[in-house]
């Protein structure tokens, strides 16, 4: 069957099948033990522990904060905070939620954790470097956190000049600072992830078995290591224009501040999807597995996921609709705009033909992954509105931006990391979570969540301005539900954090595979071993082949075979032949 | 969900925004059915379910890429002529200068008379408003008409507008701008068109008759003073006026100032020549806003402040 030429690439393995042990004794989680060990770990699934801790701590600084803007508006004018606070306030949620929850959350929580399992290596290619990304981090977050103590910032997170190079108070220098060193943090994780990715996949992963969440990671990495050096050079721009007074962006010393807004936006835009692209990753593992089904248009969502990364580079203009731009820019903008959204709309109907006829379990993770559909699709259209030109022009800066860019960072991508953090967390902690409590919260922030922000679409369509302190007594009843809808979702949260936390204590073991599914990190135990596998993994069908039966999932060459070494040639074929 | 629709142009925007929002609630509803539907029919009963391998269907897929695009085509090119509406004034335009200051806008007419945080415009003529910031970028938005663009401090960008009804209507800045951007607001005042004719002869005047301290007081209402200063000894932005004439003033670089005639007068037309301990320079300049005999008034108004 082989012509000659492929025949030179098929390597011929003997493979046995390695049913993964039920709920071994000794695991990454027990097998090192102590402070030291931990911080010293060079092991991706501990690093992505830690990461989680620290998103977690940020997700709940800025959640208190966001709970504190949605008390003061409660009234208008002053409720408990005055103005310069109010200011800080969103500035703080802002940057805190995007730059140190959102931006690293999937990657290096799930992504660490996930990534080489799914390849079957023992660790990411670098895992020093991983470690030195994690405290690089920290270090980031340090300054940020010194920021805020020595007076806080209150420019937004965007920072736009000239008002951040010359008006603004606070120790805007700390700040920037801790968000440059932070883009490296992001810059060698996605390194590191795409050497992983090319070079350490187990005998048989090729592209089109690779799962869809490592193609979501790769897209994401493309865009983390081109576009993040951007940011990192504005606000050096913007360093050496408040230190040594270089005009750059400063229209008192010859700078021009919409420049400014096109250094952030060639940043910042492409940062919507590192922070939305392996969200995607995820719902198409957890649909394809709940749903046990073949994916539907496996390269369709694969290579979509490239566009959006591509094309994702060339709309950042779209955010200066009315900054003074030429008409020709815009119309460029706007149409490339509505490019990006035709790959967004495929994965949508791809992930529903996923789940037609298949065998559909509503479990948590499931749930949220439907959650997201439908938030998602409603920050995708709303995305389309303001892709609109001349609607555009009336719905800039208002609250119905506001709304916008929560339903597809909170609606989206939250609800995608709350759908892989359920999904995972068996393999993550060995133990099982309450499925009542888990679906009871899910009820509870879908429908905080759209008390929050839906009316702030109704209040943007009618004019009331975002980043508002005070605002006319007609918004009032609008930004009371609002805030009502804000506390229910604090409350989900809270009743999250709790039955997570039973589960780690008290929770059920968990089984190596209580999802049933066929992708290769259920195939190994729960929780994972310090080295992940104790073979090394051969793969012969893709990860959502469910047709095929489970054994042929658990296959594998002992351990002293290493996969990655391509130059140990073994004789003697199973049943399946690989190819390169 | 919009607001009323007062000027020539906002008709065709209100169009778009409809048809954007009933095709897209269409389409959620038929996704939303979808999922509802799928979970439900296909939900497994079993565990040993087996699900057909449905790996593509180029068609299908052809067809929910095709269609998106027609639309999205549709929707880019509408929002296109709208926007070229938009930004191409008719050369009548009636034109008045903007200059957004943090945190109060300034309209100039053409007889030299200044307004601040009131705009009057006649119903039925192109107005063209040329705008500039004396300092960070503000956005001047009047969501009435569906204009907005943003006051840049380096270069004039400018919006054009036809109301349609007279009344008024609020302006807002929309580019965040600092502690009182939420307050910086102003109101456009459509008049008639002789009413306006009027309104501009008499604009300037209309105060002469009162007494200094009276058009004083009317003076620091009118050109948003009260935002920063209050008359009653509450701290706002700036220091109030109450008991500020003769007393003495520490400057940031310690300097003491008595605070007389001279000192209010730079105060207001040179702001951060010397800054009040405590305080941020964030004050506008008045200068080629209010002239001397104004400038008068308003000293004369706050000496009665005690
Ligand atoms: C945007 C806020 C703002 C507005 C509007 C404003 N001021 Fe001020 N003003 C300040 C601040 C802040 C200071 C103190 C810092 C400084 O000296 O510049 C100040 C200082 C002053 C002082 C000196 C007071 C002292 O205690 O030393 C006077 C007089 C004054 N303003 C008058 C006016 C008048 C008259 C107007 C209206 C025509 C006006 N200001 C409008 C913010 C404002
Ligand atoms: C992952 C979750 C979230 C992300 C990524 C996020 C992100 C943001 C961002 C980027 C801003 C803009 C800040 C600025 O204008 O500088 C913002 C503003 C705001 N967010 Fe969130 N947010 C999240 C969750 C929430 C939640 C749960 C609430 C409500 C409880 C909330 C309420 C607000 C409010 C009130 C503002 C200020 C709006 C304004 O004054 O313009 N956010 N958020
Ligand atoms: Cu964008
Ligand atoms: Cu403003």
């Amino acid at each position: 069957m082989a012509t000659n030429d492929e025949s030179k690439n098929v390597r011929k393995l003997q493979v046995k099948r390695f049913k993964p042990e039920e709920n071994p004794e000794k695991h990454y989680l027990n097998q090192e033990k102590g402070l030291w060990a931990w911080m010293t770990t060079v092991d991706h699934k501990k690093i992505g522990l830690m990461y989680l801790g620290s998103i977690t701590f940020f997700f709940f600084i800025a959640g208190v904060l966001a709970l504190l803007l949605r008390t003061e508006l409660l009234t208008p004018a002053r409720s408990f905070m005055d103005a310069d606070m109010y200011n800080q306030v969103f500035t703080l949620h802002g940057a805190i939620m995007i730059f140190f929850f959102l931006v690293p959350s999937v990657p290096t929580v799930l992504g660490n954790f996930i990534l080489p399992l799914q390849l079957g290596a023992k660790d990411v290619a670098f895992p020093r470097l991983n470690l030195a990304s994690y405290y690089i981090y920290v270090v980031g977050a340090l300054f940020t956190l010194f920021a805020i103590f020595t007076g806080g910032i209150d420019t937004g997170w965007t920072f736009y000049t000239p008002y951040s190079s010359s008006a603004a108070g606070g120790n805007i220098m700390a700040m920037t600072f801790g968000i440059f060193i932070l883009g490296f943090s992001s810059i060698l994780t996605g390194v590191n992830f795409l050497v992983t990715i090319h070079k350490m996949r187990s005998p048989g992963i090729t592209w089109n078995k690779l799962p869809l969440n490592l193609w979501g990671l790769y897209a994401t990495s493309i865009i983390q290591i081109l576009a993040t050096p951007v940011l990192a050079i504005t606000l050096l721009l913007l360093t050496m224009e408040r230190m040594l007074s270089i005009g750059i962006f400063d229209p008192a010393i010859g700078g021009d501040p919409v420049l400014y807004q096109h250094f952030f936006w060639f940043y910042s835009h492409p940062a919507v999807y590192i922070m939305i692209v392996p969200g995607f990753g995820i719902i198409s593992e957890v649909i394809s597995t709940f749903s046990r089904k073949v994916i539907f248009g496996y390269w369709a969502i694969a290579l979509s996921s490239l566009a959006i990364a591509f094309i994702g580079f060339l709309v950042w203009g779209h955010h200066m609709f009315t900054a003074g731009q030429s008409s020709l820019a815009n119309m460029v903008f706007s149409f490339l705009t509505f490019l990006v959204g035709i790959p967004t709309g495929i994965k949508i109907f791809n992930w529903l033909a996923t789940m037609y006829k298949g065998s559909i379990d509503l479990k948590t993770p499931m749930i949220y992954a439907l959650v997201f559909l439908f938030l998602f699709t409603i920050g995708g259209f709303t995305g389309i509105m303001l892709g609109a030109l001349a609607v555009d022009i009336h719905l800039h800066d208002t609250y119905y931006v506001v709304a916008h860019f929560h339903y597809v960072m909170m609606g989206g991508m939250v609800m995608a990391f709350l759908a892989g953090l359920h999904y995972w967390w068996p393999k993550m902690f060995g133990k099982m979570y309450s499925e009542f409590w888990a679906k009871i919260t899910c009820a509870i922030i879908f429908i905080g969540f759209n008390m929050t922000f839906l009316p702030q679409f109704v209040m943007g369509s009618q004019g009331m301005p975002r980043r508002y302190f005070n605002y006319i007594d007609q918004f009032q009843s609008f930004h009371q539900f609002s805030t009502i809808g804000a506390y229910i979702m604090g409350v989900g949260f809270l009743i999250m954090a709790a039955y997570m936390i039973h589960s780690l204590v008290k929770g059920k073991p968990a089984s190596s595979n209580p999802w049933g599914s066929r992708a290769l990190e259920w195939q190994t135990s729960s929780p994972v071993p310090l080295h992940n596998f104790e073979h090394t993994p051969v793969i012969i069908n893709g990860p959502y082949d469910y047709h095929k039966p489970m054994s042929e999932f658990q296959l594998g060459i002992t351990a002293s075979q290493h996969a990655h070494h391509a130059d140990k040639p073994v004789d003697i074929s199973t049943q399946e032949k690989e190819q390169a | 969900m919009l607001p009323p629709a007062k000027s020539t142009t906002a008709a065709e925007t209100d169009a778009l925004f409809h048809f954007i929002t009933s095709t897209s609630l269409i389409l959620l509803l038929g996704i939303t059915i979808a999922i509802i539907y799928f979970a439900w029919k296909y939900r497994r009963r079993s565990e040993d379910d087996v699900t057909p391998v449905i790996t593509h269907n180029s068609k299908l897929e052809i067809t929910w890429s095709v269609i998106p695009l027609i639309l999205v085509i549709i929707v880019f090119g509408w929002g296109l002529t709208g926007y070229m509406n938009l930004t191409t004034a008719p050369d009548d335009a009636y034109e008045i200068r903007v200059v957004g200051k943090s945190w109060l806008w300034e309209f100039h007419y053409d007889t030299g008379h200044v307004s601040v945080n009131e705009l009057h415009v006649p119903v039925d003529r192109p107005v063209k408003l040329v705008m500039s910031s004396d300092d960070v970028i503000h956005s001047f938005y009047i969501p009435d008409f569906r204009v907005k663009m943003d006051v840049l401090p380096n270069r004039y960008t400018s919006l054009w507008f036809e109301a349609t009804e007279v009344g008024e209507s609020i302006v807002y800045c929309a580019e965040y701008c600092g502690t009182a951007h939420s307050n910086m607001l102003a109101t456009t005042y459509v008049h008639s068109q002789e009413d306006f004719e009027m309104w501009l002869e008499t604009a300037g005047s209309e105060d002469d008759d009162l007494d200094p301290v009276a058009r004083g007081e009317q003076l620091v209402t009118r050109n948003a003073c009260d935002t920063c200063h209050s008359t009653d000894g509450t701290r706002l932005q700036g220091p109030t006026f109450q008991g500020l004439f003769g007393s003495e003033r520490e400057m940031d670089d310690g300097e003491i100032v008595v605070a007389d005639e001279n000192y209010i007068r730079e105060s207001i037309l040179e702001p951060n020549a010397r800054i009040t301990a405590g305080f941020q320079p964030v004050m506008p300049s008045y200068a080629g806003t209010l002239d001397d005999r104004q400038i008068d008034a308003i000293i004369e108004y706050i000496k009665t402040l005690d």
